[in-house]
């Protein structure tokens, strides 16, 4: 499927942009204004003797590269630092809410590439009509949609106004279940408003793509070929159609874990769903640079990954650029 | 795409397509609704504060100033400091609009500069280039804000700059690739063997050619920087000084104003964003359908 000099090169590709977002993040969180000392400390007013000891503590007493050494020694053993305001390592604090933001990152993405090729592929099949239009202006004013904003007005109107739904956390608080179904169906309430606010504001960019892409495809002659061989609507946009008009869905994909990953941020804090985007807008507020660190090393890991899969995804669905 | 033609009649011809794409945007629909909004959003945030100018050391006396539902002194209500919101809405339009453009200024400049230099330039210029700008581009773009912003603080000149120094990397591709194919035409070539040097070449006869696909692309980034500009000034990264319409909408969630139903708080700044990006995004995504050539060949 894949030719060894390909996936070598890929390989190699992948190894030096990791090492280049690592460094990257490693300067970044280095070249801050003020004192990490006092941040830890979270006061000013320390004796000279316990500052010198903190500084030796967290190395930082040693030459820059030398840090970088043991920034580097500590990650590969899955270290990420001690966190200012939660007084626990960062590693600690993150499992549960990479959880969390996986499971409702996951409900979104299922959400979103189901309405998004849908609707994409009934606005291109109707191309030229209302619906096509309709679908378009849509996708544009969702797309112009602040995601939190988005998320503020659902609160209002399905939370408040409605009290449809839960609008704030992963559980009711103190909640005591007597079966695990229970449980889920708890979870599920909770989830449903993050959900449809991520998916109504991202769901655009699959619409718009997948029609342009599936429009392009439909005035190829085998399309022609296809209808004249008397094959019936449905069956030549899905499987002559759509089938060929995947490839730049797939492209689009990678775009969209960096999209939704600004999404999860936005739409976890206006819900205080308990994941990284809530962990990331907390730890702002009170400066807590080593979760910032953190997270942001692991978005941007998750993305670089996103992209190399859609590469090879690529590959595999495309037999003309395998042997490029 | 005009005839590959001599510099001074492309020139000439410049007021002309200039003239045919106005026609074009005002032609369609949806072009035509993205000039209106935006023409609607600049005189508001041009004249709005100027008419009814914002006091943000106005606050309310009491309590019972506090997130007052809109009263004929107060159109829009109060916010949770007894301050109108309908003047502190006007004010903040011209906050969002300015770092909206200014940031996208930035993104358009180092993009173009580093799309023309990669795609005039090929071998290890363009290659180690466009290896900066694929790192960039795969780096998710809200993290990356958020943790610049809050390293370097949260003065107006440092959000415009976060936001123009991570935009760019859109604009260098869509620059090179355009660059590259323009390099390889004829014409290029011939005014190449008189000897003109790469400053005339790519001065006079690729930026022009450039120009019109940098423009459909510019202001459909506007739209995105002052999405941006809204999401981390929401955070609670914005300028405390300068209130945007996204610190509008930070303290009205910190405030509680959603939970106690202060509709007239979170509506009007928020609507404001939609109008201002949508308004951006119709009428870039009409210039992009005039003026892409990748598109126009449909």
């Amino acid at each position: 499927m894949f030719r060894p000099r390909y996936l070598v090169r890929k390989g190699v590709q992948l190894a030096v942009t990791l090492f280049a977002v690592v460094t990257f993040n490693f300067l970044l969180f280095r070249v801050l204004p003020g004192d990490p000392i006092r941040l830890i400390a979270r006061s000013g007013h320390l004796p000279p003797g316990a500052v010198e000891q903190l500084r030796k503590l967290f190395g930082l007493d040693q030459p820059l590269i030398v840090q970088y050494g043991y920034y580097l020694r500590n990650l590969a053993r899955g270290n990420f630092g001690f966190s200012y305001t939660y007084r626990e390592p960062v590693a600690d604090i993150l499992a549960q809410r990479m959880t969390n933001t996986i499971v409702l990152l996951g409900a979104a993405t299922v959400l979103i590439v189901g309405l998004g090729v849908g609707l994409g592929v009934l606005a291109a099949s109707r191309r030229g009509t209302r619906i096509d239009s309709g679908t378009v202006v849509s996708a544009l004013v969702f797309w112009s949609l602040p995601t939190f904003w988005t998320g503020m007005i659902l609160v209002f109107v399905l939370g408040v106004w409605v009290h449809a739904l839960p609008i704030s956390g992963i559980t009711t608080p103190g909640a005591i279940y007597s079966s695990v179904w229970q449980r889920i169906s708890d979870v599920a309430r909770h989830i449903a408003l993050p959900t449809i606010t991520l998916a109504l504001v991202d769901v655009a960019q699959f619409v718009l793509i997948t029609r342009s892409a599936l429009v392009d495809v439909l005035t190829e002659d085998f399309i022609l070929t296809a209808k004249a061989k008397g094959l019936s609507h449905r069956r030549v946009i899905w499987a002559h159609g759509f089938r060929n008009a995947l490839l730049p869905v797939i492209t689009a994909s990678a775009l969209y874990i960096s999209l939704v990953v600004g999404g999860a941020i936005q739409v976890e804090t206006v819900f205080s769903w308990p994941g990284m985007g809530r962990l990331i807008y907390d730890a702002v507020l009170r400066r807590d640079y080593p979760i910032l660190e953190a997270c942001f090393l692991i978005f941007a890991v998750t993305v670089i990954l996103a992209n190399l899969a859609s590469d090879l995804l690529y590959q595999v669905l495309d037999p003309r650029v395998r042997e490029a | 795409m005009a005839s590959p033609s001599m510099a001074l009649e492309e020139r000439s011809g410049a007021l002309a397509a200039a003239r045919r794409t106005w026609n074009d945007l005002w032609g369609d629909a949806l072009g035509r609704t993205g000039v209106i909004l935006l023409v609607f959003v600049g005189m508001v945030a041009v004249l709005g504060p100027m008419v009814f100018p914002f006091d943000p050391k106005a606050v309310g006396r009491s309590a019972v100033d506090i997130l007052r539902p809109p009263s004929a002194s107060h159109w829009l209500g109060t916010d949770e400091l007894g301050r109108d919101v309908f003047r502190a809405t006007l004010s903040g339009a011209r906050i969002s609009l300015l770092v909206g453009l200014l940031a996208t200024a930035i993104s358009i400049l180092a993009g173009a500069l580093i799309g023309v230099i990669a795609g005039y330039y090929p071998g290890w210029l363009d290659s180690g280039l466009m290896r900066i700008t694929d790192f960039f581009l795969v780096i998710p773009t809200l993290p990356l804000v958020i943790a610049l912003a809050a390293l370097f603080g949260q003065s107006l000149g440092i959000i415009i700059l976060v936001i123009g120094l991570t935009g760019w990397p859109g604009t260098a591709r869509i620059v090179r690739s355009q660059v590259l194919s323009l390099r390889e035409r004829q014409f290029i070539a011939r005014i190449r063997s008189f000897g003109a040097s790469d400053a005339r070449i790519v001065g006079l006869h690729i930026l022009p050619n450039v120009l019109p696909l940098i423009f459909a692309n510019t202001v459909l980034v506007i739209a995105g920087s002052i999405l941006s500009e809204a999401t981390l000034a929401f955070l609670g990264l914005g300028d405390p000084v300068h209130v945007s319409w996204g610190t509008m909408l930070h303290f009205a969630f910190v405030s509680g104003a959603t939970g106690r139903g202060a509709w007239w708080y979170f509506l009007p700044p928020g609507v404001g964003i939609v109008v201002v990006v949508l308004g951006f995004t119709l009428v870039g995504h009409t210039l992009d359908q005039i003026l892409n050539p990748r598109l126009r060949t449909r």
